[in-house]
């Protein structure tokens, strides 16, 4: 089978500003493939050019095997996507924004009534179904400009941030809606800045930077990668944070580091739960107060980090819209 | 489905959109309803007491000014409206889906058309109230609104192509009432072009709203009888040339209007 969506060399550029510099990708069909990376760093140019908004500079994509520029009508009528902006219309009804997208994917006036009832009902959202979508909640709208994107039952499903701005509960009701429709063999391409959405939900992980692919593979490999766990320690004053620190460096899988305000140290390490008794033995032995000790999986920034040398949060200058 | 009856089935959805977000702001129909009334008196008791057209009552002679005034002021709710749709994203949407490129626009300004009807029926009813009456024998007057129409449809056009250009809703705004004035003004919707001084009763003579007002008079019989017009061409053939304009404003604008709405979205 082939992949489900290409991208070579994909390159978009506006003004001295390059959003995308020679992107690749390739997302196997029935699997779901996160794009990891901070704001700017190109994952909303890349949607934008494999939902047809977007003409790339130079390199080629196609999706469900149509060109992205040649084909694109074509190919819209395969697709499915959710922006990080919900694209709902406020003087509508959630019923009305739905049926209309219904509509204009020609499935016809009852087909797309009835769609939008059974979306409307999937995302908890039947109460609210005939009032205008202007007194909804921000994670409301969310809900709908998602359904929206499911209403044709597209083989190729983009959503770009889908759970930000989500609260707890309806991100895990997300969460199950997005491996209930890839269980059904929709592809779908997620971006994210989060690594536990990514862990949770993408079978494949780039994490994009400065607009290309710095790393690739499972969430497991990227965080091997990146030393899998960390260990995080504070001390009770500055010279046991020292003590701490050069105790602690035979440990670490890759750089430790150290917070003089918080008086913690952070510390890579392989086998995570093994490191942290060893740890607070050690340290034990060395007469160090440990106020508070915690074993954490890696976030985006202890990626980015060990990918980069830089943090993710210190951004790369804004150029996504 | 092929590609016609895809831009009248989109076309016809969007139509619905639009009608539905009319029926639910109230205020912009209040807009269309009452400015044109505003328009009526004001310009009736106003300009009506100072200006004097010779052989002819004044409320006779700027009705059909006024008609061509409103649909040319309501005109630019459709670019409004595109301009704030714009903003809001709801375009990217339609550029994902398998839909007509021209449906949005199309569906636009049909819509709107609707909005027109609704002005044009209240300032006929408050032009009659008024003083003014119909001259002309029924299949002309009949031709009055539908050139009337036509000409605010077009026009509705323009204002697609410059929102979409602009791309903000207060530019848009501003740049409108920038160009309509002058546009409305310097014409022969409340003066007699033919005393103009030089160069101003040449841009007069030659600007499109004059040829439609002429029009429109000719059409509704709100003419001297047995006097002749002075003046351009399109005066001197004002019904043929106004059908005209109409008609070469939707050739350059549609196809310029499409283009932009491809093109201001892919950002």
């Amino acid at each position: 089978m082939p992949p489900a969506i290409v991208a070579e060399g994909l390159v978009k550029k506006y003004g001295d500003v390059v959003a995308l510099d020679g992107m690749d990708l390739s997302v196997p069909a029935g699997t779901v493939f996160g794009l990891l990376g901070p704001n700017g760093s190109g994952k909303t140019t890349t949607v934008r050019i494999l939902t047809t908004l977007l003409k790339p500079d130079a390199g080629r994509a196609t999706v469900a095997g149509f060109d992205v520029v040649a084909d694109a009508h074509r190919l819209r009528s395969r697709i499915g996507a959710s922006g990080q902006y919900a694209a709902v219309d406020d003087h509508l009804t959630g019923a009305e924004n739905l049926e209309m997208v219904g509509r204009l994917y020609h499935l016809g006036t009852r087909r797309s009534k009835e769609r939008a009832r059974e979306l409307l009902e999937r995302f908890d959202l039947t109460t609210a179904a005939d009032r205008p979508v202007k007194g909804y909640s921000g994670g409301m709208r969310r809900r709908l400009d998602l359904a929206g994107a499911l209403v044709a039952g597209p083989p190729v499903l983009f959503l770009d941030e889908p759970t930000t701005g989500l609260d707890p509960r309806a991100r895990a009701a997300l969460w199950d809606v997005i491996a209930e429709l890839v269980a059904g063999g929709t592809t779908l391409l997620l971006t994210t800045q989060y690594m536990e959405e990514a862990d949770r939900l993408a079978h494949r992980i780039a994490v994009v930077d400065h607009g290309r692919v710095i790393a690739l593979g499972t969430a497991d490999e990227l965080k091997d990668q990146v030393g899998g766990d960390r260990i995080e320690l504070t001390m009770a004053s500055p010279a046991d944070l020292e003590t701490a620190r050069r105790a602690l460096a035979p440990l670490a899988v890759g750089d430790l580091r150290t917070d003089t305000t918080a008086m913690r140290v952070t510390v890579p390490v392989t086998n995570g739960a093994a490191s942290l008794t060893t740890a607070l033995t050690g340290l034990a032995a060395e007469h160090v107060t440990v106020r508070d000790a915690g074993l954490r999986r890696p976030t985006l920034d202890d990626v980015f980090l060990t990918l980069t040398g830089r943090e993710a949060t210190e951004k790369i200058k804004e150029h996504s819209r | 489905m092929n590609a016609l009856q895809m831009v009248i089935a989109d076309g016809m959805t969007i139509t619905r959109r639009n009608a539905l977000k009319i029926k639910r702001t109230p205020d912009q129909l209040g807009a269309v309803i009452i400015l044109p009334i505003v328009f009526v008196l004001l310009f009736a008791y106003v300009f009506g007491s100072m200006i004097d057209i010779p052989g002819m009552s004044y409320q006779e002679y700027m009705i059909p000014g006024i008609f061509v005034q409103s649909v040319i002021m309501g005109a630019q709710i459709t670019g409004y409206t595109l301009a704030l749709d714009l903003r809001k994203g709801i375009f990217d949407r339609f550029r994902t889906l398998p839909m007509s490129p021209s449906a949005v626009l199309i569906g636009q300004t049909t819509s709107d058309v609707l909005m027109n009807v609704t002005g044009v029926v209240v300032m006929t009813l408050v032009g009659l109230g008024i003083g003014w009456r119909i001259h002309s024998a029924p299949h002309e007057a009949v031709l009055g609104f539908v050139a009337l129409l036509l000409f605010a449809y077009a026009f509705s056009w323009v204002t697609a192509a410059v929102a979409l250009a602009l791309r903000t809703p207060e530019v848009f705004n501003n740049v409108a009432t920038i160009v309509s004035l002058p546009l409305v003004f310097l014409s022969n919707a409340y003066v007699d072009s033919a005393r103009l001084p030089g160069p101003l009763k040449a841009l007069a003579e030659w600007n499109p709203v004059s040829t439609i007002i002429q029009a429109e008079r000719e059409l509704f019989g709100n003419t001297i009888p047995g006097k002749s017009v002075p003046g351009a061409w399109p005066l001197q053939h004002a019904v043929a040339a106004s059908l005209l304009w109409s008609v070469l404003i939707l050739v350059v604008f549609v196809p310029l209007a499409t283009r932009l709405y491809k093109r201001s979205v892919s950002r």
